[in-house]
């Protein structure tokens, strides 16, 4: 089975739902669609995060009402540096999308999307202790896999894979 | 959200209440979860766990391995379900590669799948009916995993970390002898069950432990991201294996139980009966196996057979190339979700066109699933927190990573 060719334009996707809803709202939102493997992928402006989310998930249209995953790329030293992800399934519509928010290396400062879907929390967390990235709004944004008083992000590329010594 | 009003330090003392330290040796908290609860007598006010005592940093040792490395590591992130998270990565990586499984493998993933679903269950089972007092309900449970455990060491050689799913199929044909076994077991499964009921759904002490205990509503189970029988025990009629199949499910029949009481009783009505359902499906997949080949015709992905590779110049130097350099994947990511035992188990996937993986993150359903806790547990007494911890089914393995 060879791989269909993934689909890069927002003009040949405009169809689908949630990126149907974005253009609708705010057309300088979402800044790159993609359609690989079957899995749709927005990327999103940084500053037109939280409310996005939250557009997708109230509108009956789109009702992405539960957040499956969020979690962060390294493409250092590539820059922008981070790609913060989000899975967002919808349960009634049996469908998933992926938003990827672009952050750079020397601002790593995202808005928190706690308020949209509560279970971000934990998973904010675990971006911050491992990557670095600060969720503005979230409510107790601390380490939590590492210790308290850890040094340095595990998960960034330039972290060794053995730790400092 | 009441659950995420700022400052939970918890600090003693301004009035009457006081923080008890729960874990992480405490035997109730299955493994290594602490809990920092502050209490009013006996009622729990606040909760707050405390995770990360088993963080190893899977997901950065899997950037440092080829891809065909990093599935016994799957296996060491949920060690009562090895073989749902093989199946789980390998899914992901098929994906990217576009690969296409024989009939035969998949249907022994839903097989071995199901049979993981039974052993995980039974261990919830027996560790949750002895946290709340029942003892003996654990060795009739572990008397039937033994068999299950038995049958993973048959087919893969390993009692636990089986690491027999591989990136294209399966490792091995199943040995001979294999489906009668499996035949045998899943005869006389469900009388089993029965007994395990008899022990405990009319218990009146069971009851009185359970019932309206750890109650979390469908609205805050969607919120907080609980996924498996947790939620559905919350009236969220939800199941990856039938609302998004994967490795051919919807040719299965089977129902998905729900329940609208969201309470440590309901969760364990549930499981009991997928139990049952779990085993209709094992007896489903006995009936309808397909032949055929156990692994993809992919010389570049899949190692050759030993046969081939001591007669064949191709087969040794794939073989030799697989092992040495690995296989590249094409560019690309992949979210792919399975239903764990325990909810969603996801694992994304990231490619950069190399042999190793750019990112591996996996979602786990424990993780999410802890988040509910503490909705579960605020304003009930301390002993209903235990109640609580073990109707949630949480591996900490898979929570830390």
């Amino acid at each position: 089975m060879a791989l269909a060719p993934a689909i890069r334009t927002i003009e040949a996707l405009q169809e689908r739902p949630a990126l149907a809803r974005l253009l609708a709202w705010k057309p300088a939102a979402v800044e790159a669609a993609v359609l690989d493997r079957e899995e749709l992928t927005l990327i999103l402006e940084r500053s037109g995060l939280r409310e996005a989310c939250a557009i997708l998930e109230a509108d009956p249209a789109t009702r992405f009402d539960f957040l499956s995953d969020l979690t962060c790329v390294d493409r250092y030293p590539g820059e922008p540096r981070f790609e913060v992800v989000y899975h967002l399934l919808s349960l009634p519509r049996k469908e998933r999308v992926r938003l990827k928010v672009r952050v750079p290396g020397d601002d790593p400062n995202l808005e928190s999307v706690t308020s949209v879907w509560p279970a971000a929390n934990y998973f904010e967390r675990e971006v911050f202790d491992l990557f670095g990235v600060r969720f503005a709004g979230h409510p107790y944004l601390r380490r939590l896999l590492m210790p308290e008083d850890w040094q340095g992000h595990p998960l960034r590329k330039d972290y060794p894979v053995e730790g400092y010594r | 959200m009441a659950h995420l009003t700022p400052t939970p330090v918890l600090e003693a003392g301004q009035d009457r209440t006081m923080i008890l330290n729960m874990g992480p040796q405490h035997p109730s908290t299955h493994g290594v979860l602490r809990l920092i609860l502050e209490i009013d007598g006996e009622n729990v006010v606040r909760m707050m766990p405390d995770i990360g005592y088993l963080h190893t940093g899977i997901e950065k040792t899997c950037e440092a391995k080829f891809y065909q490395q990093v599935v016994p590591l799957t296996d060491r992130i949920d060690y009562l379900c090895p073989l749902t998270n093989n199946l789980c990565y390998v899914l992901a990586v098929e994906k990217l590669l576009g690969l296409e499984i024989p009939p035969r493998a998949q249907w022994m993933r839903v097989l071995l799948n199901e049979l993981t679903r039974i052993n995980s269950h039974l261990v919830w089972l027996g560790t949750h009916a002895m946290d709340i007092g029942a003892l003996s309900v654990f060795l009739y449970c572990f008397r039937e995993r033994e068999d299950v455990l038995r049958l993973f060491e048959m087919v893969s050689g390993q009692r636990m970390m089986t690491s027999y799913f591989r990136v294209g199929g399966l490792a091995l044909e199943p040995p001979l002898g294999f489906f009668e076994r499996v035949k045998q077991f899943a005869d006389r499964f469900p009388e089993k069950v029965d007994e395990y009921e008899d022990l405990l759904t009319g218990n009146r002490i069971w009851l009185n432990r359970t019932q309206g205990v750890g109650k979390l509503s469908r609205e805050d189970a969607i919120a907080l991201g609980a996924t498996g029988p947790t939620a559905r025990a919350s009236g969220v009629d939800w199941d990856l294996r039938r609302d998004l199949p994967y490795s051919s499910y919807e040719k299965f029949q089977f129902q998905v139980p729900v329940s609208q009481d969201g309470d440590v009783f309901a969760r364990y009505i549930l499981r009991v009966q997928e139990l049952r359902e779990s085993n209709q499906i094992v007896q489903q997949a006995l009936a309808g196996m397909p032949e055929g080949p156990v692994k993809a015709a992919a010389p570049k992905v899949v190692l050759p057979d030993r046969e081939k590779m001591k007669t064949q110049m191709e087969a040794l130097i794939y073989h030799f190339k697989i092992v040495t350099e690995g296989f590249p994947v094409p560019e690309g990511e992949v979210y792919q979700a399975i239903e764990s035992p325990r909810g969603e188990m996801g694992y994304y996937v990231v490619s950069d066109g190399t042999a190793k993986p750019y990112r591996v993150h996996m979602r786990s359903p424990s993780y999410a699933n802890l988040q509910a806790l503490a909705k579960m547990c605020e304003g009930r007494l301390i002993a209903d927190v235990v109640a609580a911890i073990g109707s949630i089914d949480i591996v900490l393995g898979e929570i830390d990573r």
